[in-house]
């Protein structure tokens, strides 16, 4: 804050009052807080500094090997440097485009990657997280039904997922109806049966799912459009470099977790969330939207578009109340996936994989383990069974620096490798396992 | 000064509607095109979707604007101006010839409940 | 300096690479052993460019942006203050941002006391009894604070709750918040100077109401004076008020949301307490509540157990949860920061200096801009256009020839209740000089629109792009590259 007493008294003048205090005459005393604040004493930049490495101290770093929607990849520094530049970071929402366009963009950019990743025809400027972003979808699809109000979700949805879909719809007054696994996969059978009824808006499903596994949705469009509903697809974002798409699998909206294009793992957040729809569906697409257009004097140009679907026109009427996304996040992603490229963001995925497989092999050849899903295919993550006391286990490998598989209950471990570990690395791990 | 065509009937929420038979037509005033401005968007409902007078049908969205469409009679959709989803603007240029939707009305009598020309250019004035 | 016009993908040569690998040792092929038919058809079609072409790229897109480091930002409702340094580099610390959200409650004990920490600094800030911090922006906030508000009431057996009465004049998230929450909103006019109505409020409250959402000061940065009497009607009836943080600012260090009778608020940390807004985010939403409503708040929450550790715990009686872990950690952690450096001495100047800086722009300009409300504002206020009406220069082309000058442009058309609205908040952060500046060019742009009105109403014309065509781009979306491509190579 820089004012000196002379500025002040100065200003003072100009409006015509005799002190600050004057300009709260209108506020009635008894709301004024006269006791001091319960919160410490103003720190200068040494101390705050001290203050944070002391927090951060209390944090472990670690070698992590598990997942749950949330991956250990790595991010080429160039990434977190081009995030500091400050006229990024700096601007507002891009309301002035004139000013705005390094913003606009970049998001532009956002979207073509996500589109290319999900092979839809369109995709937001972001949503706050992959749950969030599901909820929403579920929200369009129940727009777009018109009349319908049921929403199916395949239990092989990241248990948070389903979470915050149950706590958005509850309110919001959709009905969910959450399909019981079988083997580990969606049951496509009692997904067909509660389509029969006739009052289904869209079915959700996940690839890969929430034990890792990539499901074959063959069938599932078409079973789906022909009683009238929807098909959304949860989505690994970075594992779309590889895996068939959720337009290829016939869906009509992509949705999911931004977090696994580099992003560091930041306790939780901020990550992203992405939404992409057919084109028919825009309209119902929720958040800001950029498109190219042409300046005054014929030069290519962007801007924020359609912007009569969102709260700030419509209110009440809005498809949703977002207004802050997460636009940052999507810069990262898209200097992420620029600098990977076509063929990296492949080639990550086959070195998470082999990676993947050589920890599961060699888990399996312990004679500890056994394999929870048979026979079906992975990618980056797979959960196996044992008879060892995970929770020890898991502290033991803590104690070794090493974060260990996520603990499903009933003796199932849940593991994640991504290009970021080494084959030494996973050599340990087993030594510490087996130890 | 905004058209106002002498032969047809107008909802206070600047719909106009021809009642031929039981088909009536019904689009937005010339009024509501100017007020709203360049037109991007019209939300049409789809062929066979049951409508209700004084229940929302659709919107108009314009860059900064978005009107719903309030159906000033009750019935079945029997024919939507496909012509309209591509070319929005056709409002802007006619607001009376491109119509937005053809209902087949289950009660003409509600066509009684609306507003005669004049009594529509009173709305329009003030 | 040149312009520079090309999208990543234009810079794009097969073949080219901007990363590198280890060499893969496993040995395993595991890859190519998965079936054919799980795997996509076609590469997406992404970017093949080196380091130096994405440095270059982003570096000169960052130079086509107007940040609150390149200057002035006076946007109404949006408190673009400074966004100290130290923060950035804090929140960047690897303690914090590598550790992943699953990890043993005994490895994360610093992230989970700098989040408890945060709360608490929260709650006494806005007299209140409990945040949680995990809401990713303002409007998630409004949206889980209104999910409180119906479950406060469904707890209470009392179902048919379903309206909350929000003005007219408030932000355009309020009813969409209150929509996507499934309640209906109820309307309560406002006065001219924007305050609510009482006499319009009192016959709206009904046993249907779940409660008001307001901010105070009000979308015309004045003081809602008759706040003790709105929440004592408000609460006489069963209902329950929300505060919209979005205004936080200016009370900050004078008055507490929780002493003005608010149960439940949300705040926004890009605003009132100084995170980077980040090109539209992300943000974070806190939200605060009373006693009484602590359960309802959504999962996972964080407690201080007896031994000085911190868990996190799930509440049975919660709403549910609405975040997939516990919000966006990596702003919380700037927020912090920013608290520990103002302390509880220097605290108590920002709402202050905020306002000092609001009335002195408006008193300045008062006279070429026409001040539709008289008498003190808080953090910002709005004029309703130039106050010469026979210029036919709007508040559009006013905003357009600000950004000529090197400032960014007002909050334009917003609040709905004037027809030329132009909302000014300088936040505190802003010097006498910069302020100065700011009046001594919305005085030049007056004396042009009266002399030379052309030249406002072409504006701008030094920026990079010029006035867009937006109807264009709203009649044909155009929204991904390869649409672009496809549509520009049939041209």
């Amino acid at each position: 804050m820089p004012h000196t007493e002379e500025d002040i008294q100065a200003m003072l003048e100009r409006i015509g009052v005799n002190s600050i205090d004057e300009l709260y005459s209108d506020v009635p005393q008894e709301v004024i807080f006269k006791e001091e604040y319960d919160i410490p004493s103003s720190m200068s930049e040494i101390e705050l500094r001290k203050h944070f490495e002391d927090l951060g101290k209390k944090n472990r770093k670690l070698t992590v090997f598990a997942g749950g929607g949330v991956y250990d990849h790595y991010s080429p520094s160039t990434v977190a440097h081009l995030l500091q530049r400050s006229e990024f970071y700096t601007a507002y929402t891009p309301y002035q485009p004139e000013i705005s366009q390094g913003t606009l963009q970049y998001i532009f950019e956002y979207q073509s990657i996500i589109s290319e990743l999900t092979g839809m025809e369109a995709t937001n400027a972001s949503m706050y997280d992959g749950a969030t972003s599901t909820a929403e979808a579920v929200f369009m699809m129940v727009a777009s039904a018109k009349k319908k109000n049921r929403v199916l979700l395949s239990d092989t949805l990241p248990e948070r997922v389903i979470n915050v879909v149950r706590t958005y719809s509850k309110y919001h007054g959709v009905e969910i109806t959450v399909i019981a696994e079988k083997n580990g996969v969606t049951d496509f059978e009692a997904i067909k049966n509660e389509l029969e009824k006739g009052d289904v808006a869209g079915v959700v499903v996940a690839t890969p799912n929430k034990y890792g596994i990539i499901e074959d949705y063959s069938g599932y469009a078409d079973e789906i459009h022909s009683k009238k509903g929807l098909f959304c697809i949860y989505a690994d974002p970075s594992a779309l470099a590889v895996l068939k798409t959720p337009a290829e699998w016939g869906a009509d909206i992509a949705c999911g977790d931004g977090q696994s294009l580099g992003m560091p793992l930041n306790f939780g957040g901020p990550y992203l969330g992405f939404i992409s729809c057919v084109k028919g569906m825009l309209r119902k697409m929720p958040g800001r939207v950029v498109g190219v257009t042409k300046d005054a004097d014929g030069k290519r140009a962007f801007v924020l578009t359609l912007q009569a679907r969102e709260q700030h026109i419509r209110r009440e009427k809005a498809t949703s109340n977002i207004c802050s996304n997460q636009s940052l996040m999507a810069l990262y992603a898209t200097i992420y996936v620029a600098l990977m490229g076509k063929q990296g963001m492949k080639e990550i995925n086959v070195r998470a994989c082999d990676g993947a497989h050589y920890l599961y092999d060699a888990l399996i050849a312990t004679g500890k383990f056994q394999p929870a899903f048979p026979g079906e295919p992975f990618l980056k993550e797979f959960v196996v069974k044992t008879d060892m006391n995970i929770e020890e286990l898991n502290k033991r490998l803590l104690e070794n620096g090493i974060m260990g598989g996520l603990d499903l209950g009933d003796g199932r471990l849940q593991f994640a490798v991504t290009e970021k570990r080494t084959k030494e690395e996973i050599d340990n791990l087993i030594s510490l396992i087996i130890a | 000064m905004s058209k106002i065509l002498d032969d047809l009937r107008y909802a206070d929420s600047h719909e106009w509607v021809k009642l031929e038979g039981d088909i009536a037509t019904i689009g937005i005033t010339d009024y509501a095109q100017h007020a709203l401005g360049s037109i991007v968007y019209v939300d049409m409902p789809e062929e066979g979707d049951e409508v209700t007078a004084g229940e929302e049908f659709g919107a108009v969205e314009s860059v900064k604007a978005a009107s719903d469409l309030i159906s000033p009679v009750s019935g079945e959709v029997v024919e939507i101006n496909s012509a309209l989803e591509d070319s929005p603007e056709l409002v802007n240029e006619d607001a009376f010839s491109n119509w937005i939707m053809k209902v087949k009305v289950s009660d003409p009598s509600e066509i009684d409940a609306l507003l005669d020309a004049a009594a529509y250019a009173k709305i329009c004035e003030e | 300096m040149k312009y520079y016009d090309k999208l990543i993908f234009e810079l794009s040569r097969p073949g080219r690479k901007g990363y590198e690998l280890p060499e893969n040792n496993y040995g395993n092929d595991a890859f190519s052993a998965l079936p054919a038919d799980l795997l996509r058809k076609d590469n997406a079609e992404l970017p093949e460019v080196s380091e130096l072409d994405v440095v270059r790229h982003y570096t000169n897109l960052s130079n086509k942006n107007f940040g609150v480091d390149t200057g002035f930002y006076p946007l109404g409702s949006c408190t673009m203050k400074y966004n100290p340094k130290i923060n950035e580099e804090l929140s960047g610390l690897s303690e914090f941002t590598a550790i992943h959200p699953l990890q043993d409650e005994k490895s994360i004990q610093g992230a989970l006391e700098l989040y408890y920490n945060l709360q608490k600094a929260l709650a006494n800030i806005a007299g209140l009894y409990e945040f949680t911090l995990n809401p990713y922006a303002g409007a998630h906030g409004e949206l889980t604070g209104l999910m409180v508000m119906r479950a406060y009431h469904l707890a209470n057996g009392d179902s048919k709750r379903t309206k909350v009465i929000v003005p007219n004049s408030a932000h355009g998230t309020n009813p969409a918040s209150a929509m996507v929450a499934g309640l209906e909103v109820v309307e309560v006019k406002s006065k001219p100077n924007g305050s609510i109505d009482v006499e319009d409020l009192k016959p709206l409250l009904d046993d249907t109401i779940a409660g008001i959402m307001m901010t105070n000061p009000n979308t015309l940065g004045m003081f809602e004076t008759e706040i003790m009497e709105i929440a004592k009607l408000v609460h006489e009836a069963g209902g329950l008020l929300y505060y919209d943080g979005a205004n936080l600012n200016p009370l900050l260090g004078k008055v507490r949301p929780g002493d003005m009778g608010f149960d439940i608020m949300h705040i926004n940390l890009h605003k009132t307490f100084s995170t980077p807004h980040g090109g539209g985010g992300p943000g974070s939403g806190p939200v605060g509540v009373v006693e009484k409503l602590a359960k309802f708040l959504p999962n996972p929450k964080v407690k201080k157990n007896e031994d000085g550790t911190f868990s996190i715990i799930s509440d049975d009686e919660s709403l549910g949860s609405i975040s997939s872990f516990l919000g966006n950690f990596g702003v919380m952690m700037r927020a912090y920061a920013y608290i520990l450096t103002l302390g509880k001495e220097n605290i108590r100047n920002v709402g202050p200096l905020a306002t000092l800086n609001a009335n002195y722009i408006k008193e300045s300009l008062k006279d070429d801009y026409l001040l539709p409300i008289d008498g003190v504002c808080k953090h910002e206020f709005v004029f309703d256009g130039l106050k010469d009406k026979s210029t036919h220069v709007t508040t559009l082309n006013v905003a357009k020839r600000l950004l000529d000058y090197g400032f960014h442009a007002p909050t334009i058309y917003f609040p709905l209740l004037f027809h030329e609205s132009m909302m000014i908040e300088p936040t505190e952060t802003e010097s006498r000089e910069t302020l100065d500046e700011f009046i001594e060019v919305m005085h030049k742009i007056a004396k042009e629109a009266k002399e030379n009105p052309e030249v406002v109403i072409e504006a701008p014309v030094t920026t990079l792009v010029r006035k867009l065509d937006e109807t264009g781009a709203a009649k044909n979306p155009i929204l991904t590259y390869r649409q672009y491509k496809k549509e520009t190579e049939q041209a």
